[in-house]
């Protein structure tokens, strides 16, 4: 066993910005926007940082694909305790068109060449929602999935997760190497604190381009619109208990 | 005035500034507050006292981490979990 994991982070638009979608609806507005590390990255990091703590892995690698602005997001990882980073460098404009697939084929071949014994991802990202490239990373490498993870214990070759499914929870044992996503309630994320951001900084980022990791960019979906989410319609206030019931009936609600 | 505890308190100083980029309320508002508090306390001068403030400091760090922690988790359950009415 390796003891190695990988983990994926991506930058994603600050949780607490409120989006706007760009005047000719080909995307939200990104420029001069906060940014920071997806939530549920976040905790897929935390997870692996613990894992390390308890000496039952050995060394955690952080993964970003995008521009240069994301080293910015390894930084953080690195901070909160990840060993190295990786950035796998695309170009602003191919980003654009950066999908859950093709971050998966190079999710994939990263977890081949370091030899991973887990790649632990977050469930899905803020910006996107999309919640597939965990999935699609196991597929490619053929791997086991725990996917939704709330608990994850490490035991010599196998890891039993605690999987959040509809009404329930769900715990499976698969064998390593394999694919985790986190979700909400899997751990409680550190705080990258200023003097671990400073120490950070000497920790090394390796750069590679997604050629050579023999990974072809090129994506079949197109956006066709983006759109804000309709307008939450204003309230009324009504008079009396009449007056509410007569409104109650016309919506048809009693 | 080179007192043994001065770097300690400029570098909570200096951590509480950077914990203040993510106020709810804003960085200016907490700024100007930090300072208020901070010269509030600028006349103390026995170790002793220093080093309580100091730790005071401190747990007001571990506060505010717990605030914009449990910020975060609320509006990720609120944004995708409270939709299927939880009990």
């Amino acid at each position: 066993m390796s003891g190695r994991v990988l983990v994926g982070v991506k930058r994603v638009i600050d949780y607490a910005v409120k989006i706007r979608v760009k005047p000719d609806h080909s995307g939200v507005v990104t420029e001069g926007v906060k940014h920071s590390m997806n939530p549920f990255c976040e905790i897929a990091v935390e997870e692996a940082v613990k894992m390390k703590e308890k000496k039952l892995i050995k060394e955690v690698v952080a993964v970003s694909c995008g521009p240069q602005q994301v080293q910015e997001t390894i930084r953080t990882a690195l901070a909160m305790g990840a060993d190295r980073g990786i950035h796998v460098e695309v170009s602003a404009k191919e980003y654009e068109s950066l999908g859950p697939l093709q971050v998966s084929k190079i999710m994939a071949a990263l977890a081949r060449k370091e030899e991973a014994q887990l790649v632990i991802l977050g469930k899905q990202a803020i910006d996107g929602d999309c919640n597939q490239t965990g999935q699609m990373t196991a597929a490619l490498l053929d791997w086991p999935q725990g996917t939704f993870a709330s608990e994850v214990t490490l035991e010599g070759g196998h890891v039993k997760v605690v999987r959040e499914i509809d009404g329930g929870l769900e715990t499976i044992k698969i064998t390593t190497p394999a694919v985790l996503t986190a979700d909400l309630r899997l751990n409680t994320p550190r705080y990258a604190t200023l003097p671990n951001i400073m120490k950070a900084k000497k920790k090394k980022i390796a750069n590679m381009k997604p050629a050579d990791l023999g990974v072809e960019l090129a994506s079949k979906l197109e956006v066709l619109r983006v759109d804000e989410p309709p307008q939450r319609q204003a309230g009324v206030k009504v008079e009396s208990v009449d007056d509410l019931v007569g409104k109650l009936k016309e919506a048809g609600r009693i | 005035m080179a007192n043994p505890l001065r770097s300690e308190v400029i570098k909570l100083y200096k951590h509480l500034l950077y914990l203040g980029k993510d106020y709810p309320k804003g960085a200016t508002y907490f700024k100007e507050r930090l300072k208020c508090s901070f010269m509030k306390n600028k006349d103390v001068t026995d170790p002793e006292k220093i080093k309580a403030l100091v730790k005071r400091g401190d747990f007001v760090i571990k506060e505010l981490e717990a605030l914009y922690y449990l910020r975060k988790y609320r509006t990720m359950k609120h944004r995708y979990y409270d939709d299927k009415h939880d009990k």
